[in-house]
């Protein structure tokens, strides 16, 4: 199997979808010569030309809104969104158009579209460029959301997201861009909705999402080592959720943690929380943790940022408070 | 108002007196189907939040008369004169308006939501300047695959104040996308006068098209001649890949905001006086000459449609309440 980086996984699917598809175009700012501000998307201008690469103007409401009127006479856009932080310009169209033309025509149209974007801290960018906020876009009926955490799965998920019929809300964390993965020679599409079990183990589950995956699993190496066994499971699509395998692994392991970047309070974790203590209610031994972000707009000076933010220490703690209450 | 050289943009085309006989039976149509919608919300038979464009029929008949089938439309909150005039049947807006699974948008819509794919009306939005990203993107799709239609998007002077009003602009400008952007200026932002909401003098708002370099086209909206000849220009200009058209036609709202509201903030005798001087109807009827008896008769045949239309929303049926859930994701 070959080995691509997450950053060449999202290209990969991307360059396959534009070479097969004449529906298929991308758009965002500063997404053709430069290659986008993460280098995603170089190259795709030179093979596929400025008609179906676009840079377009500092305009995120107009981006995300011209890919829905694309979308909805028979495109497949896909637009990019330089920082999860500029969706907040975009929301009007998201929530209150994208999330809703199909209901509200009684099912007359629909809205192929993918929205990529990415966020995250670890670099220092202060409080407007590393915001985590997938969470805000699972409370909106009509989106889907996905948040990938490997190489294999970027790829997979990206295409299940570009043919998908709904608008996508698509999340790639800024510091897995280097990672390296292995892939599949050919491209598979994984399908929405379905969760991946890192990690088997038998006396603690965690849900972790984006970054937090990768952090999960290193703390479950070093709770191994105190006879801890870890069960790490990436829902990878927020939206719709694979409840089932996630109360599954709970009814197994009867602990649960849950691992997000973006700040605790209100985040995804809370929903998860949610689901399993309704679907595992008999089975759990110990309150459900929570592992997020301090409550604060994230600060400038780097001890402050590595503070506010969970890594690896912070799940571990969590998994030993769970496994502390007998 | 239309120029010379816009006439002769669009071909020199006259408006004949039959075409204007025509346009003048859908404005009384759309005149009488609103007037029936404030008496049966009155009456408490339409639930929901109502907007009616008395006064503004010129700009919804006159807009879609220069438009074909393949092109399309967004729509605003005041939305029944556009569904009508781009050709959906009035039975199935009236329909909607009950909440009935035969309406344009099967009930899930309302009277602000009024969608008809299959005449080209991609729906009404409650949010102001919210339909205009999504026309350019239509605009976009167009003239990729080369297709030769054009997107249209209703708005008013309100929503050029609107952040989605100047990326739309701008980008369709950029892109010279075949899109035309229709701006039915009646001087109003709810209750809040131009006065109050527009940096310029309510009639000069066309200035707005100069700040992207874009075609500007004016008419007189009440004169659905002018607004006729005005939108063909706009749409040959778009089509020929000149690039979008800022269309201002200043209109006037003769009516409140929304069906109840007692204009408090309005004077009672400049209202009084725009009903007198600047009801498009009654302008092109005395230019038409139709007289009383040609008048009460074109009145009964359409105040007839209307009352059937009424009888067969009636007659409707009612969405399963569990149907909420179907249109969620396709």
């Amino acid at each position: 199997m070959p080995e691509l980086t997450y950053r060449e996984a999202v290209r990969d699917a991307l360059g396959k979808a534009l070479r097969e598809d004449d529906s298929v175009f991308i758009m965002g700012e500063d997404i053709a010569e430069m290659g986008g501000s993460m280098a995603v998307t170089q190259g795709l201008l030179e093979e596929f030309g400025p008609g179906r690469v676009r840079n377009t103007p500092i305009s995120e409401m107009a981006i995300v809104g011209s890919g829905i009127g694309a979308a909805i006479q028979g495109m497949r856009p896909i637009v990019e969104i330089m920082y999860e932080d500029f969706l907040t310009i975009s929301m009007e169209q998201l929530v209150n158009q994208a999330a809703k033309h199909r209901t509200m025509s009684g099912g007359q149209v629909k809205v192929p579209l993918t929205i990529r974007t990415q966020g995250g801290a670890g670099w220092s960018p202060g409080a407007q460029h590393a915001q985590q906020l997938e969470a805000w876009f699972v409370h909106v009926p009509g989106l889907k959301v996905i948040f990938a955490s490997t190489p294999e799965d970027v790829r997979g998920l990206l295409w299940s997201a570009i043919y998908d019929d709904n608008p996508v809300v698509f999340f790639e964390h800024r510091t897995l861009y280097p990672i390296k993965g292995e892939v599949p020679d050919e491209l598979e599409p994984i399908p929405l909705g379905k969760a991946r079990i890192h990690r088997e183990g038998s006396d603690v589950t965690v849900v972790a999402t984006g970054r937090l995956v990768h952090e999960s699993l290193q703390a479950a190496e070093e709770a191994e080592k105190d006879g801890i066994s870890v069960e790490v499971v990436d829902p990878r699509t927020l939206l719709p959720l694979d409840e089932e395998a996630i109360v599954g692994s709970v009814r197994k392991t009867t602990r649960c943690v849950t691992a997000h970047e973006a700040v605790t309070r209100g985040g995804f974790g809370a929903e998860l929380a949610a689901v399993i203590q309704h679907g595992a209610f008999d089975w759990l031994d110990a309150p459900i943790e929570r592992v997020g972000a301090a409550f604060a707009p994230l600060a400038f000076a780097p001890g402050m940022e590595q503070w506010a933010v969970p890594h690896a220490d912070d799940v571990l703690a969590a998994i030993r408070r769970t496994v502390a209450r007998s | 108002m239309v120029t010379v050289e816009e006439r002769a943009e669009s071909g020199g085309r006259g408006v004949s007196p039959e075409m204007l006989r025509g346009f003048f039976r859908e404005m009384l149509l759309i005149r009488r189907f609103e007037e029936k919608v404030e008496d049966r919300f009155r009456a408490g038979e339409l639930p929901g939040f109502l907007h009616v464009a008395i006064g503004q029929e010129a700009t919804a008949t006159g807009v879609c008369a220069a438009l074909v089938r393949e092109d399309v439309i967004a729509s605003t909150h005041r939305a029944h004169g556009h569904a009508i005039a781009k050709g959906t049947p009035i039975e199935r807006i009236m329909a909607e308006l009950y909440g009935k699974s035969e309406g344009c948008s099967k009930g899930y819509g309302g009277s602000m939501h009024l969608y008809d794919v299959e005449v080209g009306n991609l729906g009404a939005n409650a949010v102001v300047g919210g339909g205009l990203p999504g026309i350019v993107g239509a605009a976009l799709a167009f003239q990729m695959r080369g297709e030769k239609r054009v997107a249209v998007a209703f708005f008013g002077d309100g929503a050029t104040n609107t952040g989605a009003f100047h990326e739309s602009l701008n980008l369709a400008q950029l892109w010279k996308v075949p899109a035309v952007f229709v701006l039915e200026n009646n001087g109003w932002a709810e209750s809040t006068p131009a006065s109050q909401q527009l940096p310029l003098p309510v009639d000069e708002l066309g200035k707005r098209a100069a700040a992207f370099g874009m075609k500007l086209i004016e008419a007189d909206g009440q004169d659905v001649e002018a607004v006729y000849l005005a939108a063909l220009a706009a749409r040959e200009h778009a089509l020929a890949g000149k690039g979008p058209v800022l269309l201002h036609l200043r209109t006037h709202r003769l009516t409140g905001h929304f069906v109840g509201d007692p204009q408090v903030y309005r004077d009672k005798d400049e209202l009084k006086e725009e009903r007198d001087t600047k009801d498009p109807i009654r302008l092109l009827g005395a230019r038409l000459e139709i007289d009383d008896d040609e008048f009460a008769a074109i009145d009964a045949e359409v105040t007839a449609e209307v009352e059937a239309s009424v009888e067969f929303a009636k007659a409707g049926t009612d969405p399963k309440p569990e149907d909420a859930l179907k249109y969620v994701y396709a």
